[in-house]
């Protein structure tokens, strides 16, 4: 009888607490993701790049099991090597952004004044520009590769970064903790880098995360027009592209790649979504 | 100002002389948060400096610390005008003029441990070999055990442990000047009581002089050697602490001390009896003219509206800003 009680008190305290299963499985499958980008060459696959004419258009078969595409080049090893290029534009990108913008962000909250007019107007004119638009114009002049992409989409992606970071920063700011180190003499750097930043990471960490996930689907929106990583490279973006002129008759072609698209960012969504929401709850409670 | 001149000169450590602090409130307008102030502050007393929520004394403070600098006047620190020193200089002085504030959570850092914040101060002076050993003794100083606190982080502290903390920070740099802004106003009474001995123990054990800003007048009246009254930005009397209570001479000062919930009955309740309906304090974005506090003095006249009241002596040892003062029971008194 004791024993019920307890199970039925505790119940919903443990209920409380769990993990949901969908946190391990957007895990799991972000790992595999990640660890088959990283280690693509020592992995037993096909060479992407090399075409094999007996598989042009073949569906899955045990040498290749995910088909091959119109060129007969293995989809599977092209989905694993296209996920360093897509996880490399996402992550570069959103790094330099985030690290960028995240510094600005934090010197125009906490100096405010001039500072902050001049980064709010360049700010503002980054988030007016149509972003595709960019892209071309840096494709066009520069040429369509890696590095160009990266730096578009870093530039794109800065002004949202100082925003966050700006807003954070004025809360943080206007803490007694940040007022007792100016009082002990504390240098405005300083105090940024050591009382502001710890506060400030975790919610441009949550952000940066959901915005990987679009930046991914933003580099295959690209590829898609032929403005992203250029071929034979594959990509995500690139191998929908390439699978579309056969679209009706053999679809698997596209759909793989999109599906393992759809799959990553969706898992990149939920995990930076609840990552955010954990930590608003923290900072509530504070 | 009070005290005769002699002493006056060399004991005088802090000094505010018509401090005025603004802040615009768009639209063009200005809050006169605090509308020239004078003070002296003298080695090793605690000056309490009290008024309602919103009157200044918060701004005051943080005006004396320089953050951020005052509109204009001047605040006096050991013979060095604060509002005219450059940033290297002012920065060279502030570990003689430590602050502590009113929220203990938010004085800490959330993600830092407790050794980290205590021991940062000396880390900005170059003194960080001298942390292990201040470290530890400054936070034995505070009642605070330093093995038990050295991996923890304030969330894992109550209120008045964190504000052991706060005062520790604010003392290991050995200041002459300590500046509390309402440092108990936000605690459990019995915590209040423990704080207020400790800042008692540190004023003796550190040789420190006190500016106590509270709102809570039992606070004050506990801890205060002299008393600064503030009313919308302005000093409305000053003067010991226990004549001040006993017999407060501003109107204002006998409404506040007729507020304190007391068993006995208190001298001049009935003036402030009657007072007690005539609502808030007027807005400092627009304060009245004259004496700022005629709106809901019961004593005022068309002089107190035309006539700014200055602040003189208006019995022996008493300073009020005041024309018409409460000097029939202040007579009694002094």
């Amino acid at each position: 009888m004791p024993e019920t009680l307890a199970a039925t008190a505790a119940a919903p305290r443990i209920r409380l607490t769990r993990t949901p299963w969908g946190w391990w499985v957007a895990w799991t499958w972000l790992g595999a993701v990640v660890l088959a980008a990283v280690f693509a060459p020592l992995l037993p696959l096909w060479d992407p790049t090399i075409p094999d004419y007996r598989a042009v258009f073949s569906g899955i078969t045990p040498s290749h099991w995910l088909g091959g595409d119109t060129l007969g080049r293995d989809t599977f090893s092209r989905v694993v090597y296209g996920a360093r290029a897509s996880l490399l534009v996402g992550i570069c990108a959103v790094g330099i952004g985030a690290i960028v913008g995240g510094v600005l962000g934090m010197i125009a909250g906490y100096f405010g004044g001039r500072t902050e007019r001049v980064l709010a107007w360049v700010t503002d004119v980054v988030l007016a520009f149509p972003g595709l638009v960019l892209i071309i114009a840096i494709v066009a002049i520069l040429g369509a590769s890696l590095p160009h992409l990266i730096g578009g989409l870093a530039i794109l992606s800065v002004p949202t970064f100082i925003r966050l970071t700006r807003a954070t920063t004025l809360v943080v700011a206007q803490r007694e903790y940040v007022q007792a180190a100016r009082a002990y003499g504390c240098r405005p750097l300083r105090i940024i880098a050591k009382e502001i930043t710890p506060n400030v990471v975790l919610p441009v960490a949550a952000y940066a995360f959901i915005m990987i996930g679009t930046f991914i689907v933003v580099e295959g929106s690209l590829s898609f027009l032929g403005l992203g990583i250029p071929p034979p490279t594959p990509s995500w973006g690139g191998m929908i592209a390439g699978g579309r002129a056969e679209l009706l008759r053999y679809p698997h072609i596209s759909l793989f790649p999109a599906a393992v698209m759809f799959l990553t960012v969706l898992s990149i969504n939920y995990i930076g979504e609840r990552t955010r929401k954990q930590f608003e709850v923290k900072e509530s409670n504070l | 100002m009070a005290a005769p001149e002699a002493e006056a000169e060399c004991e005088v450590v802090l000094r505010l002389d018509d401090l005025v602090v603004e802040f615009p409130a768009g639209g063009g307008r200005t809050v006169h948060a605090v509308s020239g102030i004078s003070l002296e502050v003298r080695r090793g007393e605690t000056l309490g400096l009290v008024g309602e929520s919103g009157c200044g004394k918060s701004t005051t403070g943080r005006a004396i610390m320089q953050l951020p600098r005052p509109t204009s006047g001047s605040v006096t620190f050991e013979g060095r005008d604060l509002t005219t020193l450059s940033a290297a200089e002012l920065r060279a002085l502030r570990p003689k003029l430590q602050m502590i504030f009113q929220d203990p959570i938010s004085s800490l850092n959330p993600r830092r441990r407790i050794p980290d914040i205590v021991g940062d101060p000396l880390l900005v002076w170059g003194r960080g070999s001298e942390r292990a050993k201040l470290v530890p003794e400054v936070l034995t100083a505070v009642g605070l055990d330093p093995e038990q606190v050295a991996d923890r982080r304030p969330h894992q502290f109550s209120g008045g442990q964190c504000q052991r903390v706060s005062i520790a920070r604010a003392l290991v740099l050995d200041p002459e000047v300590l500046i509390c802004d309402e440092p108990v106003s936000a605690l459990d009474v019995s915590v209040q009581a423990q704080i207020l001995n400790l800042l008692e123990d540190m004023k003796r054990r550190y040789g420190l002089t006190l500016v106590f800003i509270a709102h809570d007048l039992g606070v004050v009246r506990n801890i205060s050697d002299r008393v600064a009254v503030m009313y919308l930005g302005k000093i409305c009397e000053l003067g010991p602490t226990e004549a001040l209570f006993d017999h407060p001479v501003h109107p204002y000062t006998r409404l506040l001390v007729s507020s304190i919930p007391s068993m006995e009955t208190v001298t001049g309740a009935d003036i402030a009896r009657a007072d007690r309906g005539r609502g808030e304090m007027p807005s400092p974005v627009n304060p009245p003219s004259g004496c700022r506090f005629r709106t809901r003095c019961p004593l005022a006249t068309e002089r107190c509206a035309a006539e700014e009241p200055l602040m003189r002596e208006v019995a022996p040892g008493r300073i009020a800003a005041c024309h018409h003062p409460v000097l029939a029971t202040a007579a009694e008194g002094v």
